[in-house]
């Protein structure tokens, strides 16, 4: 569960163009987070993350019809991640082969208004580098084959997708009078910690007008990430911990039991 | 009930992982065995990736070993000189394997070794184990003593050099083979996350001769420090070592093993033995099964390495 205070609020910003009121002002967006922090618990077992932001400049008559789109993403803090593929040897299967790819987003979760073909072409989702298979995917190894690494392109997306760390929910985001919008973000149970960057695009009759972005730290709440931090930290001192912790078990097991 | 595994990175059911350490440890209870061989395929089946399964499998070993040892501390049945020089060969077992384990965790091929190591100990010493316990039961019905052999005669391990007298067990022979024995276990103790009692406690009886009544104590002894050494070192060179997960396995390990001790007392030995043997195989089995089997998903993803 996430905490109350983890709900991401919006802060009302004043409208920038005032000072050009002559020239045709172009659309903005922003969002912002009451908190920059959202700590998981030890029951923790997947939540929904709310955004709010607001549009400014709109053109009425635009909104009216319905041609403003957002797009709202959610990207998990970079990693390298190496993708091993395996194959038959001897009747066992087993990791022949692997691909080593650096700063890809350890989760990738993105909110559009609608469906995505109906926001703009594919092309503009590849030029803005939007969407799970628009991630780009950089290997370690610049020489890397062509077709091999297209292959372990799509499987390292593939796996993010089935273990629900890379998502897409058309309708995420609903518009909730006619500047102001939510976006819903699904965060998975095993959704990474450390800081996540919100980037939201807004998107006029198809055409992308503008992106903004803000952070946000996903951490483990209390004894979960002191643990974890003892145990990368001071991992010495944490293996004695264990065995401490190990030898007091069981002779305290030891002691409870024989009095019956 | 959910629980997060703070290394694990992950939410499992907290209910499941106590009835896996009851289960076990009535198992080990029952049987006398500390149960490390079972836990880690337990959790590799329930997802837990392998690494930290054969780790924290490590830390387990130390409470049920503990808690089995006390016994044996108090009645002074075990041969702490042995179980010293054991424990020499231990810690540098130990240290290769968790060497050894770091390397084939960056090769990629850690869970196939891990997999293929438990198919070849649980597959030979289950069969083993149940081809003896068939011939036991088999004379028991034909109405003959079964009796354990232990024949007096000298084996070529009595012919080896350096040469030390263990007053407790009343044997001297070479230090090479214990402390090579030793060795092994210390390596199968980092690599596989098993306190190793399943061969320790034969090679001690018939390779080195050690009378029984000191077996079981001196072997509970050295696997309590090898776990101890292994899961400092697995802490402090992987990271891989889950408190949270150790503590839930413990906790159902210590209560299960009192449960089982009792139940053991009623059946009979080689029955015990047949059917601790059938669980070996069936876990073996289990293990071979995923590895020639066409996997779900022929690709996987691991972080970090870089």
């Amino acid at each position: 569960m996430l905490l109350p205070r983890a709900l991401l609020l919006l802060f009302v910003t004043a409208l920038a163009g005032k000072a050009h009121a002559q020239e045709p002002v172009s659309e903005g967006i922003q969002i912002g987070l009451s908190t920059d922090r959202v700590s998981i618990t030890a029951d923790f077992s997947g939540a929904n993350l709310t955004i709010f932001g607001a549009l400014e400049n709109v053109d009425p008559l635009i909104s009216r019809q319905g041609r403003y789109d957002v797009v709202v993403v959610l990207e998990g803090p970079p990693r390298t991640v190496v993708v091993r593929k395996k194959t038959r040897v001897l009747g066992m299967w087993i990791n022949t082969q692997s691909v080593i790819f650096r700063d890809v987003p350890a989760s990738y979760s993105v909110a559009m208004t609608r469906q995505p073909q109906d926001i703009t072409a594919p092309a503009n989702y590849r030029r803005l580098a939007l969407r799970p298979e628009n991630v780009h995917l950089q290997p370690l190894d610049p020489e890397e084959n062509v077709s091999t690494l297209k292959e372990f392109r799509n499987a390292l997306r593939a796996r993010k997708e089935a273990r629900g760390l890379y998502v897409e929910y058309a309708g995420g985001v609903q518009f909730l009078s006619r500047n102001l919008f939510r976006a819903t973000l699904r965060l998975a149970p095993n959704v990474p910690v450390g800081t996540h960057r919100a980037r939201a695009f807004l998107f006029r009759n198809g055409v992308f007008v503008e992106e903004t972005s803000a952070l946000l730290t996903i951490r483990k709440a209390g004894l979960e990430q002191r643990i974890f931090e003892y145990a990368h930290q001071r991992s010495f001192l944490y293996g004695l911990a264990a065995v401490l912790l190990a030898i007091v078990t069981g002779w305290l097991g030891r002691l409870i039991f024989r009095k019956e | 009930m959910g629980i997060y595994l703070p290394i694990a990175e992950m939410s499992v059911n907290m209910v499941v992982l106590l009835a896996m350490g009851g289960a076990v440890g009535f198992l080990s209870g029952m049987f006398g065995v500390g149960g490390g061989f079972l836990i880690t395929p337990l959790l590799i089946f329930y997802n837990i990736p392998p690494a930290i399964a054969v780790a924290t499998g490590a830390n387990q070993v130390i409470a049920s070993s503990f808690s089995g040892a006390l016994a044996h501390f108090k009645r002074g049945s075990l041969d702490m000189k042995l179980g010293g020089v054991l424990l020499a060969g231990g810690v540098v077992g130990s240290s290769i394997g968790i060497y050894v384990f770091a390397y084939l965790r960056r090769l990629g091929q850690l869970d196939l070794i891990v997999s293929l190591l438990y198919v070849a100990f649980l597959g030979s010493v289950g069969g083993l184990m149940l081809v003896e316990s068939v011939r036991a039961i088999r004379r028991a019905r034909g109405g003959q003593v079964a009796s354990l052999r232990r024949p007096g005669q000298h084996n070529w391990i009595h012919r080896l050099p350096l040469k030390m007298r263990f007053r407790a067990s009343k044997i001297f022979v070479s230090i090479i083979p214990v402390l090579g024995l030793g060795a092994i276990i210390g390596f199968l103790a980092s690599i596989m996350g098993v306190g190793g009692g399943f061969i320790m406690v034969p090679a001690l009886i018939y390779l080195l001769k050690v009378p029984t009544n000191v077996v079981i104590g001196t072997s509970l002894f050295q696997i309590i420090f090898v776990a101890a050494f292994t899961t400092v070192v697995h802490s402090t060179a992987n990271q891989t070592v889950d408190v949270v997960l150790a503590f839930l396995l413990m906790v159902g390990g210590v209560a299960g093993a009192q449960y089982g001790a009792r139940v053991g007392q009623r059946l009979r030995g080689e029955q015990l033995r047949a059917l601790l043997a059938v669980l070996v195989l069936a876990v073996a089995l289990r293990l071979a099964f995923d590895l020639f089997v066409r996997p779900a998903s022929i690709y996987s993803l691991a972080t970090g390495a870089s």
